[in-house]
């Protein structure tokens, strides 16, 4: 600052002592001994602990961090490192540095190089470092020696069902739960008949999982305990609660006839009436007046219809001649054209000339000569209650429900996915034989073609990029109208981690 | 030589113990040891005199003398003044100084020609230090520290000052004083040099913490080695000689 205000400052040149205990000639320190003498005399570890005894659970490799709590963290790792200073108590000293020693991972040692400082002798600070070993003492913590001892070991059961023939809603509910993690703290999943077992070690983990399926499907649910063992004295009750949940039978793009008092709550909608799409409310569709409605879980259970012909019973037909009768309009998101239609059943088709003159929803994608699946009404012998009330209704012979793309998929036939998707690992029940096993393929070939076909369904779930895939140059080359398919656009990459041990897969979004 | 001693288990020898060329100063201890040592040491060459200072044993930090005279703080009670008288040779002036800053020892650090002092003595006490020391004066600081007294020792061979010196003021003070400095430590590290030893031309009082090194750079700089009381006046008197032939 002298030197600054332009005054004249004399030049101070540090001299050299010697070291009062061994003579070398040093700079003058607060201790006017030189660094290796002042080691010599003060060793400011003395009094740290340098061996500490950690407990560890090998099964879910954690840490015991106070009385009962355990701490998850891997070897190296920052979360070990905190826990491991944690352990250690700086009497009178600094802290400044710490880093881990590499040692074997099974040696169950794991030893951390720390740095330390303190004021020695008039005020010189001396820093030191040293090694502390941790020895791991293997205990398994409390929630994994219960599941060791009895695997079977769950409070809470949730048992998803649903009453219909086939199990498209499952492979749905599925990738819902994949995507939002909602069974994360299940111990066990059992793929049952009609339906799904969640297991939970917490009624609490149970209650939560209803309330997630209740936000994603019209269900309707109730709950059951069984006392298991009690204990007067400490007045401790011990249960197992049984969650039932029953989703609704109505899926998408099956045909429904209301019951007159649905019909006339809603408008005088319908009677006939195909479901688009099923989430906590079920979405209808007239197909004759494009008019839409929704139906909430109270309202469905109220009335509890079912439906009338299902997804199985689709037909095939080849469509003749389209004349639309109104424009497009846009109906909850998705658009429809209303469209008077000439049809035939394949089945017909040059066997005899039953043609259906039918109006359709379909209009602004079906062209002649396409082909489309509907419920054959003129075929079909129904014995709905529902659709007995209501005197001379008169029924239309088909009801289009999609456009087919049947013709076109077989081209691709055998060609794998550009996606995949992950899945649950269930268990299965194997006493139900080979049929329904090759049943349920075909129905998850179904649904992954669903998928492709309604990006509305894609919505909440997430696909992944299938890495074997190779994209042919032949499908680039195909004229005209094409199979639709998933846009690149809107896979994940399945980022998995190979040389991690416990094989733990994170999915990074793209 | 150097003499490594405690006074009652405090290796701070020169805080109770005053010693110049001419007679020495040593506190009134429990024990007889430290006076003996002196004793031993210095009885057949100049007195040893125990006495305390304003009723302490501090009496090295309180005094400063050399063989001319000894300057005693404002606190000296006349009994001391009138024992001091007594004792010490009739050519040593004892007087007693009416100075604010009250420990002369800390304030002033002198040999038998030059004095260095603390810059805000008075004055008078200034021009009574010329007078009654016989020394040049001169206000100075050592290593920023304003207590000269504490932070150096000096004799008429040599000086040893604070360790934080640097080599620019060891020149300007060696110039000054006309003695060789250096910059050490005595009582195994410690900075207060005045508080650690104690020392005139031909010996020198340490605390025992001293090391062997400090011990050695405190012989070789204040040359005790080859110093004996007999040996100044063998040299004074070749010198003489030489000028008489």
């Amino acid at each position: 600052m002298a030197e600054e205000a332009g005054m004249f400052v004399i030049r101070q040149t540090v001299g050299s002592i010697l070291c009062c205990k061994c003579g070398v000639p040093m700079q003058p320190n607060a201790a006017n001994m030189c660094v290796k003498c002042l080691r010599s005399e003060v060793d400011i570890t003395e009094g740290l602990q340098k061996h500490v005894i950690i407990r560890h659970c090998p099964e879910c490799d954690s840490y015991l961090h106070h009385s009962n709590t355990w701490i998850k963290a891997q070897l190296e790792s920052k979360e070990l490192l905190t826990y491991c200073l944690g352990k250690l108590h700086f009497r009178g000293v600094r802290m400044v540095h710490a880093e881990f020693v590499w040692t074997e991972p099974h040696s169950k040692r794991i030893k951390i190089r720390v740095r330390v400082q303190k004021e020695v002798l008039h005020g010189a600070i001396l820093e030191q470092t040293y090694v502390v070993e941790y020895v791991q003492q293997e205990s398994m913590c409390e929630s994994c020696s219960r599941i060791q001892a009895n695997p079977d070991q769950w409070v809470a059961s949730v048992q998803v069902r649903q009453h219909v023939s086939h199990r498209r809603t499952f492979f749905y509910l599925e990738q819902l739960i994949l995507k939002h993690d909602a069974a994360v703290r299940a111990i066990k999943i059992k793929q049952m008949d009609q339906g799904i077992d969640f297991f939970f070690a917490n009624r609490s983990h149970g209650v939560k999982f209803v309330e997630f399926v209740g936000k994603v499907a019209p269900v309707r649910s109730r709950h059951d305990k069984q006392l298991v063992s009690h204990d007067p004295k400490s007045n401790n009750y011990n249960y197992k609660y049984t969650f039932s949940v029953e989703i609704s039978p109505i899926c998408r793009e099956d045909l429904i006839c209301l019951p007159p008092k649905v019909a006339v709550s809603l408008g005088n909608l319908g009677p006939l009436v195909i479901c688009t799409k099923v989430t906590n409310s079920i979405a209808l569709l007239d197909p004759l007046t494009l008019r839409q409605c929704y139906l909430d879980a109270d309202q469905y259970w109220r009335a509890s219809f079912k439906s009338l012909l299902t997804s199985r019973q689709l037909v095939e037909y080849i469509v003749l001649d389209v004349e639309i009768i109104s424009p497009d309009v846009n109906i909850g998101g998705s658009r429809y054209a209303l469209a008077e239609a000439q049809v035939a059943r394949l089945s017909d088709f040059g066997k005899n000339d039953t043609i259906f003159f039918i109006k359709t929803h379909l209009g602004h994608i079906l062209k002649p000569g396409d082909q489309a699946l509907g419920y054959d009404l003129y075929g079909t012998n129904s014995n709905d209650i529902e659709l007995d009330k209501y005197k001379g209704l008169v029924l239309p012979e088909a009801i289009l429900i999609k456009k087919s793309y049947e013709e076109k998929r077989q081209r691709k036939h055998g060609k794998p996915r550009s996606w995949k998707l992950k899945s649950l690992s269930m268990e299965v029940d194997d006493s139900r034989g080979r049929n329904d096993q090759e049943k349920m393929n075909k129905e998850y070939e179904e649904f992954l073609r669903d998928l492709e076909e309604n990006p509305e369904l894609r919505f909440n779930v997430s696909l992944y990029r299938n890495k074997e895939y190779q994209p042919s140059e032949m499908a680039s080359m195909t004229d005209g109208e094409d199979v639709p398919s998933v846009p690149l656009e809107e896979l994940l990459a399945d980022l998995d981690i190979s040389d991690m041990e416990d094989g733990d897969d994170y999915n990074m979004s793209e | 030589m150097a003499t490594r001693l405690m006074f009652e288990n405090s290796c701070e020898v020169g805080v109770f113990s005053k010693l110049t060329n001419a007679y020495c100063l040593v506190a009134i201890g429990g024990s007889e040891s430290f006076y003996s040592t002196f004793e031993a040491e210095l009885a057949d060459v100049i007195p040893v005199v125990k006495t305390s200072i304003g009723g302490t044993r501090i009496i090295g930090r309180l005094c400063a003398g050399n063989k001319n005279g000894l300057l005693l703080p404002h606190t000296t009670t006349d009994q001391e003044l009138q024992h001091l008288r007594n004792s010490l040779p009739d050519n040593v002036v004892v007087q007693r100084i009416e100075e604010r800053l009250s420990a002369l020892g800390n304030c002033i650090a002198c040999n038998d020609h030059v004095a260095l002092t603390h810059t805000d003595l008075d004055r008078e006490t200034e021009e009574m230090i010329a007078d009654v020391l016989g020394v040049e004066v001169f206000r100075q600081t050592i290593a920023g520290n304003i207590l000269v007294g504490s932070y150096c020792t000096l004799s008429n061979r040599g000086g040893l000052v604070h360790p934080h010196t640097s080599i620019e003021d060891l020149d300007e003070l060696s110039t000054l004083l006309q003695v060789p400095l250096v910059a050490g430590t005595v009582n195994r590290g410690s900075e207060v040099i005045a508080a650690g030893m104690t020392v005139n031309d031909w010996t020198a009082f340490c605390g025992s913490d001293t090391t062997a090194t400090e011990l050695s750079v405190i012989e070789s700089v204040f040359k005790l080695r080859e110093a004996q009381p007999s040996a100044i006046v063998e040299e004074m008197r070749k010198s003489l000689i030489d000028s008489y032939v």
